[in-house]
């Protein structure tokens, strides 16, 4: 069999910046909630909240550390599989990644470790400060990375000049017509990311009847926000969709796996696309929906995927599913966040063990909802890497051969799976060890300035805490 | 437009970047090299802690540079990296072996020496591969219409890899001198001990360079050699940094060691880009034919102008709030 280096530096390009994204998707969110916490106790001087932050503080480090390491590697992707991109896009990209690392990457960097180390050695207000600096960090950095991605999507402010995108308008290249609504939509994932990360964790602690009082105020809060952000991403990511509809047709078209342009088109729940036929196996769908919600008319019209020729269009099974995946647990979050409120009515959130039960599980659902949803809208994309402008084919570094390409995809998969299974590892040593106790002062003067070690905790379960020398 | 050279003043930013990434990143991947010749474990503590609280900032300036060439010379991202794209990936590995070393060491019981020698090997293949770019660099590239053309390992030649083999000695040599700078009794006995032999490897590896690369690139020949250049200054300090390092380290000084040796580092890195200037993607093409538009240029100049010098401020607070020596129980314990 002819190894394919397109295919592989796709797959490759795909397995690492997954990896990746896992990790800021969930420090996005973190970093705010720690710095509301920080804001909480420096408010009240309420030593819940201070446990809180210092327990979730731990948590952030070892999360952030196995984000750093995984995105030392994604500066280097584009340049190694997708050159010919690179050459033609870096008049924009190149910016773009830059001012990323030099506003946020330093940012955080820097106040990271007045955060983790700084306690007892700057004032509380300087440490409240390097807490809302680090999620500031955050967002800057989305906001650098979704532009670039967004403009992928929907390119604006760039023409292209012999093979090359020269960028006529910065401010329209930026702020390209669907980096609004994503940069939105990919805030607001995080926010539920961390938001039911926590509820999951805190519902864990109830389970087992341990630090009950700051973990009930942590589930309360969290599932206060939860319980407004789970239906309003719904509603931002149906504008998300009316964009998409918008700007790219096709998309929306293999989202709702509509193979010719009509009105009165159904809201299919299931069906296996077949690519080759043109068409779908085994449909079941409500009538008219989907011209209801991308029209808000029955008679409306919905785009088919056939008005692109075959090799222009996405791989639909694949959109089509990965759609389906985001929106069932989408709404399954606003059940569970709706459930809570019901439950929080009748006096029983905190006891119900079988609800607290379902937030622990829930607790990886963000993840896997917020991998569905970069699987629509990245392959969705396809065959565009720049949509409209440039393909994948012509984006692929022309000297790369199919057995380089499989050479490092085997690798980074061996890599990440050793970086993959410490990182969980150790994570769930460092809730299993839970908060520190009340009265403990940590002895933070003699620990190095690291993420991961602000995370007192031994590897292995042999050993005792260090924390409590 | 007119006024000022957006090319060059690119070049000057990105030169700095690249030797603040060699010098920093260089003394602790230099520790990680010379791991598995230590004395003992707890010489092994000392070293891991103290780089322990600056390595990733140090390996930050490695993403800086990576964006900022495709920002500002996307021909050399797009050429560089291809062309090198088995190396890439070796170094990457190796910084996240070492980099999760860091984390781990301290954590593990039972599979400590796995973790010892994840930092070591990590650090090991990231300086080789390091130092095999920069055999690459002199070497030049298969370029053709601003693609790479050549194949995977056209790399991999004997003199990158003592260009290669090189670099890890001269960072062990760095990993040595910050050794003595930062540890106390047995532990720097043993870094004053390693000192001079490192700093012979070094010189005969830059001697060997040295005489090699002119036969490897005529246009570095005749810089040299066609009249006698003002760059022969270059060496003469180089060498001029070698004499003081090898008379501190006999004089069991512990701060000079490692000014000295930065010093080597800083006068063989400009020794080499008076060698190239103004080609930049070896054989043909220069800063300029690599640049990316001016008004993207001059776009990113803005931001970074004015954010670099805070960086720089933070870096060397951090350094300063972690001063002085380093002793077993600090860092992780």
């Amino acid at each position: 069999m002819e190894l394919d280096p397109l295919l592989l530096s796709r797959l490759q390009f795909a397995f690492v910046v997954s990896f990746h994204a896992i990790f800021p998707v969930f420090t996005i969110g973190l970093a705010s909630y720690i710095a509301l916490l920080h804001g909480l106790f420096y408010r009240s001087a309420n030593p819940v909240w201070d446990r809180l932050a210092q327990f979730w503080t731990r948590v952030f480090a070892v999360v952030f550390g196995m984000g750093v390491v995984s995105g030392i590697v994604m500066s280097f992707q584009f340049g190694t599989n997708w050159s010919h991109f690179s050459q033609a896009a870096a008049n924009f990209l190149g910016p773009m990644l830059s001012y990323e690392v030099v506003t946020a990457f330093f940012l955080e960097a820097a106040f990271l470790g007045v955060l983790l180390f700084g306690r007892g050695k700057v004032p509380q207000g300087v440490h409240l400060f390097a807490a809302l600096m680090v999620a500031l960090g955050t967002f800057i950095s989305s906001f650098w990375i979704l532009a670039a991605n967004s403009w992928m999507q929907t390119p604006a402010g760039a023409v292209l000049v012999d093979g090359q995108f020269r960028v006529t308008d910065w401010f329209e290249a930026i702020f390209n017509p669907s980096f609004p609504w994503r940069f939105a939509h990919m805030v607001m994932a995080s926010f539920l990311t961390g938001g039911f990360v926590v509820a999951g964790v805190s519902a864990w602690y109830l389970l087992i009847g341990r630090d009950v009082e700051a973990n009930r105020r942590a589930l309360s809060m969290c599932l206060w926000l939860l319980l407004v952000l789970a239906p309003a991403q719904a509603v931002v990511g149906d504008f998300h969709g009316l964009n998409t509809l918008e700007h790219q047709p096709t998309k929306v078209a293999a989202m709702e796996g509509n193979w010719e342009r009509d009105s009165h088109v159904p809201l299919l729940l299931f069906a296996i696309p077949d690519q080759q036929a043109q068409t779908n196996r085994l449909e079941v769908g409500i009538p008219s929906l989907a011209s209801v919600i991308l029209a808000h008319d029955p008679a409306g019209e919905v785009p088919g995927i056939s008005e692109v020729s075959p090799q222009e269009q996405p791989p639909v099974w694949l959109v089509f599913w990965s759609f389906r995946v985001m929106v069932g647990l989408g709404l399954l979050m606003i059940a569970v966040v709706v459930a809570g409120l019901w439950l929080r009515r009748g006096g029983r959130l905190y006891s119900h063990r079988g609800f607290l039960q379902v937030l622990r599980v829930m607790s990886i659902a963000p993840f896997v909802a917020v991998l569905a949803g970069w699987i629509v809208t990245e392959s969705g994309r396809a065959p565009w890497l720049v949509y409209g402008m440039m393909t994948h084919a012509e984006g692929v570094t022309p000297s790369l051969t199919g057995g380089m390409a499989l050479f490092t995809l085997v690798g980074y998969v061996a890599v990440y799976a050793v970086v993959f299974w410490a990182g969980v590892y150790y994570l769930t040593r460092v809730v299993r060890e839970g908060m520190l106790p009340e009265a403990s002062e940590p002895g933070s003067a003699e620990h190095a300035k690291r993420p991961f070690s602000a995370a007192h905790v031994s590897f292995e379960s042999d050993a005792s805490p260090t924390w409590k020398e | 437009m007119e006024f000022f050279d957006l090319s060059i003043i690119w070049a000057l930013i990105i030169g700095f970047g690249v030797i603040m990434y060699v010098l920093m990143d260089g003394f602790d991947l230099g520790l990680g090299i010379l791991y598995p010749f230590a004395p003992d474990e707890t010489s092994r503590d000392v070293m891991m802690n103290s780089v322990a609280p600056v390595w990733d900032g140090n390996e930050t300036w490695l993403v800086l540079g990576g964006a900022g060439l495709l920002g500002a010379f996307p021909l050399v991202y797009s050429v560089f990296l291809p062309a090198l794209y088995i190396g890439v990936f070796l170094m990457l590995a190796g910084l996240i072996f070492r980099g999760i070393a860091f984390e781990f060491r301290f954590k593990a019981r039972r599979s400590r020496r796995w973790w010892n020698r994840a930092f070591c090997w990590g650090s090991a293949v990231a300086a080789f591969a390091q130092g095999a770019v920069v055999g690459a660099y002199i070497q030049g590239f298969a370029v053709e219409d601003f693609t790479y053309v050549g194949g995977a390992l056209d790399w991999l030649t004997p003199f990158t890899v003592l260009t290669g083999l090189g670099l890890m000695i001269g960072y062990a040599l760095l990993g040595a001198t910050w050794l003595i700078l930062k540890s106390e009794g047995h532990v720097q006995a043993w870094a004053y001990r390693i000192a001079p032999p490192l700093l012979v490897g070094v010189l005969a590896v830059f001697a060997t360079i040295s005489v090699w690369t002119p036969f490897v690139d005529g246009a570095v020949r005749s810089r040299w050699f066609d009249h006698l250049a003002v760059i022969w200054v270059l060496p003469a300090l180089a060498l001029g940094c070698a004499l003081w390092l090898w008379r501190a380290v006999r004089r069991r000084q512990e701060g000079q060691p490692f000014v000295a040796t930065l010093g080597l580092f800083i006068f063989t890195y400009l020794g080499l880009v008076a060698s190239k200037w103004p080609v930049i993607v070896p054989p043909d093409h220069t800063i300029w034919d690599a640049a990316s538009a001016p008004g993207s240029q001059l776009f990113l100049l803005i931001g970074v102008l004015f954010v670099i010098p805070i960086v720089l401020a933070y870096t060397a607070w951090t350094y300063w709030v972690f001063r002085g020596k380093v002793r077993p129980d600090d860092g992780y314990h």
